[in-house]
């Protein structure tokens, strides 16, 4: 093979290799993302049921319950418009606080958000971006 | 007023950057020496004031005065010494200074120790460094100034964030930043190199060093991170492809390419213009991650408050630079010469091979840091683009990268023919597919991963040994490695033999941890027992303990094995005195083949707690594999021949002074 034909197989290998591995790439992707949905939106029926989806809003106040037997807790995330109950079976991260922004990745059953993970800030005055926008105008104080 | 002193050397230093961005380079271009010799006492100066600044806010901190807003946000009367130090570069402002002070502090470095270069070349540098410098004061000085007073002072300030309290965490933003302003130095030599359009195997080799100590920081940097998030957050994870861990990891990357294709430009002469590329890479990657850090576009752990106006000031600094740059670079790349040419098989196919893929791994996770902005700016809705993306990315592409890897360093530079490579190659893939067979068979693991991972794992430690016996062959044996450690490349070659040794044992410490920890929140009352892969927890009770500025319930767990105990650990649940955040030490037992690692949850009445245990294998092998990367580097960095020719310089001078005091004796 002379050096120019060695040149044009190789940049060819490259291309086809680059073409797979985007292909992957945006397939991987597309099924490895979580939407975000604020509770009204989950309420009003538009989040997906079979689907993993990340929900968040405040900790509505005194709505914490802990099962007196394990570590699950309930409470209830609101948008200042509706509220939802999500289930947790794990331990709180130090900054959740109620009154305060929270997010939950996990899936609905039966009518209720079973969260895998629950995030909340390192930052007490930092609000999370989809938190911040998802709230409704209302009685909302910062905290 | 020393507030004041430092506002004012921080501006003086900004005047000095102007100059030091014009002068020189002018005077490069246009053959003015007077204005090139500028260049050094300018990067002296700036430093110099620099140091004062940084100095004059130390002494804010230490002295708690409380007048200045930044101190009052983030000091406090109860702060430990070292956390008083640390609360300095704690937050947003003094990070910034201490970036300027570092950027100042290689300015120095590159003025003291490139007496072997051309004196155009240093002027050309630095005025580029000087740019960068500029921008980074004016955004201080203009949106984030430190010495901001407050008026009436508080009586005591807001405190450290209690997550930093930790000596982890006070050197981890230095080491980062030396990483990432370090690579500057690679952009300011492509870009002067550019400027002056000669780039040949001595500017490789004047890069080389510089690029190669930037990244052995960035590699202590993230490896400091990543340990700290692992005791301190209390959960265990080390890393968690949060946007911000990837900011640094995207440059490591990008760098890890560069450094790899310096030593092809230099040894070869090849990849001139690819390096030239990844050099202007790197350092937008270090921008761009200080972009998504400050800017609070992108939710992450570690962001602070959001400003849009510092944002808005990133982004067009952002711009400007990769703009700049990559319209200087499409003008003058044309240019540059080609190098040699090389055959399909040779070391440098399989050095692209591995810098195209480090290049792609960057761009997914880049891809995949940025995928949130580009959904909910497309009105795609809100995403977020979760760990098992990052980890199925890397497990596809990195066995192809390990597997190069390993051929490379036995593979001849331009041509080696395919039959003798595979017959060098043949005992090592033998003997890594059978380990990694044993390793899957159910008596060991039953893991499939497992055994690819210890396969991948044996393949590079048996390569390396196979290039290290053929090295020592022609090095006359065992006696040859000391000869071999003092000749020239000698340095670099056992350097690259430790960094690859420790990617082989980061390989096993990701995927044993991965794949065999296990984890359980559970709750105990004092007395419970639960067991855990062979180990036995009791839960002893919490009892309050008072620390420097902070109170704590610290529970008391002991953890047997075969009825012997194997650990007593104290995990604490810490309130801290001003910002009043709970927060988790966890109490952890080290060792070279697991680790134990309790933390305490919350109270939940009668004594009892939610309490998190793990069980952790070969965890700290992560981080023994980033302490061998890093230890590689600096010994490849101090290889004898980037010191050559300022040692030929300084015996021509030494020889000159003997011959000129003989003469007038």
């Amino acid at each position: 093979m002379k050096a120019r034909q060695k040149r044009f197989l190789f940049i060819l290998v490259a291309l086809a290799a680059v073409a797979v591995a985007s292909v992957l790439v945006v397939k991987a992707l597309r099924s490895n993302i979580t939407y975000f949905y604020s509770p009204s939106q989950v309420v009003a029926g538009e989040a997906p049921a079979d689907q993993p989806f990340r929900i968040g809003g405040m900790v509505v106040r005194d709505s914490l319950q802990r099962d007196p037997n394990s570590v699950r807790v309930r409470f209830l995330v609101t948008d200042n418009a509706e509220q939802f109950e999500v289930v947790y079976d794990g331990i709180l991260p130090d900054l959740f606080s109620e009154g305060q922004g929270a997010v939950a990745r996990g899936r609905l059953e039966n009518g209720v958000f079973v969260a895998e993970e629950v995030l909340a800030k390192h930052d007490e005055s930092y609000m999370p971006p989809e938190v911040a926008d998802a709230m409704k105008p209302g009685e909302y104080q910062a905290p | 007023m020393i507030p004041e002193l430092g506002h004012f050397a921080l501006i003086l230093a900004l005047c000095l950057a102007l100059v030091q961005a014009a002068f020189p380079l002018i005077g490069s271009l246009n053959r003015t020496p007077s204005w090139v010799a500028l260049a050094r006492p300018l990067a002296w100066g700036q430093f110099a004031f620099l140091a004062l600044s940084f100095a004059a806010l130390v002494q804010a901190f230490l002295g708690d005065d409380f007048s200045v807003l930044y101190v009052a946000q983030h000091g406090n009367t109860q702060l430990p010494l070292i956390y008083k130090i640390s609360a300095v570069w704690g937050a947003h402002e003094g990070s910034l200074l201490l970036w300027a002070l570092i950027l100042a502090g290689w300015m120095v470095a590159v003025a003291t120790f490139s007496r072997n270069l051309p004196r155009e070349m240093v002027a050309r540098v630095l005025s580029v460094m000087g740019m960068i410098s500029i921008g980074f004061l004016s955004f201080m000085l203009f949106t984030s100034n430190p010495f901001d007073r407050v008026f009436p002072a508080p009586l005591e300030g807001g405190e450290l964030n209690p997550l930093l309290q930790d000596p982890g965490l006070a050197i981890h933003p230095p080491m980062l930043y030396m990483g990432y302003v370090g690579m500057s130095v690679a952009f300011s030599f492509a870009i002067a190199a550019l400027l002056g359009g000669k780039m040949d195997a001595a500017w490789a080799r004047w890069s080389r060093p510089w690029t190669l100590v930037a990244w052995v920081f960035l590699t202590i940097g993230i490896t400091l991170g990543s340990w700290w998030a692992y005791y301190e957050l209390g959960w265990g994870g080390w890393w968690f492809w949060d946007p911000v861990e990837n900011a640094s990891f995207m440059p490591w990357l990008a760098g890890t390419a560069l450094v790899h294709s310096l030593a092809v430009t230099e040894k070869r002469g090849a990849f001139k213009r690819w390096t030239v590329l990844l050099a202007l890479l790197a350092f937008s990657l270090s921008l761009l991650g200080t972009f998504l850090v400050r800017s609070g576009v992108l939710t992450s752990v570690h962001a602070f408050a959001t400003d849009p106006e510092r944002g808005l000031f990133i982004l067009m600094f952002l711009c400007l630079v990769i703009g700049g740059s990559l319209s200087l670079y499409a003008w003058r790349a044309p240019s540059i010469s080609r190098g040699g040419g090389f055959d399909l098989v040779s070391r440098e196919s399989l050095l692209l091979g591995n810098n195209l893929l480090l290049v792609l791994i960057t761009a997914l996770v880049l891809l995949g840091t940025l995928a949130p902005l580009l959904y909910d700016a497309m009105g795609w809705g809100k995403i977020s683009v979760g760990f098992p993306w990052f980890n199925a990315m890397f497990v596809l592409f990195s066995p192809l990268m390990i597997l190069l890897m390993g051929a490379g360093p036995l593979t001849r530079w331009k041509h080696h023919s395919p039959p003798e490579l595979l017959r060098t190659l043949r005992v090592a893939f033998v003997v890594s597919v059978a380990a990694g067979i044993a390793a899957a068979l159910p008596l060991l693991t039953g893991s499939i991963s497992a055994g690819i991972a210890v396969a991948l794992s044996v393949w590079l430690l048996s390569t390396l040994l196979a290039g290290l016996r053929q090295r020592l062959q022609r090095r006359s044996g065992i006696k040859g490695l000391l000869a071999d450690w003092k000749a020239q490349g000698g340095r670099a070659y056992h350097g690259m033999w430790l960094a690859h040794l420790g990617i082989a044992t980061f390989i096993i410490g990701v995927t044993f941890v991965t794949q065999f920890d296990i984890e359980k929140d559970v709750r105990m009352a004092p007395g419970d027992e639960i067991e855990l892969n062979q180990y036995l927890f009791r839960f002893e009770g919490a009892a309050p303990h008072q620390g420097p500025n902070y109170r704590a319930q610290r529970g008391t767990v002991r953890v047997f094995k075969d009825e012997r105990e194997v650990a007593l650990l104290h995990p604490e649940k810490r309130v801290y005195q001003v910002q009043t955040k709970p927060m988790t030490e966890a109490g952890i037992d080290a060792g070279f083949m697991r680790d134990i690692y309790v933390s305490l949850g919350e109270p939940l009445g009668g004594g009892a707690w939610s309490v998190r245990l793990y069980y952790k294998p070969f965890v700290r092998w992560i981080w023994l594999g980033g302490i061998f990367i890093a230890l590689g580097g600096l010994l490849a960095a101090s290889d004898p021949r980037y010191r050559m020719r300022l040692r030929e310089k300084v015996g021509a001078r030494a020889a000159g002074k003997r011959f000129g005091a003989e003469s007038t004796a």
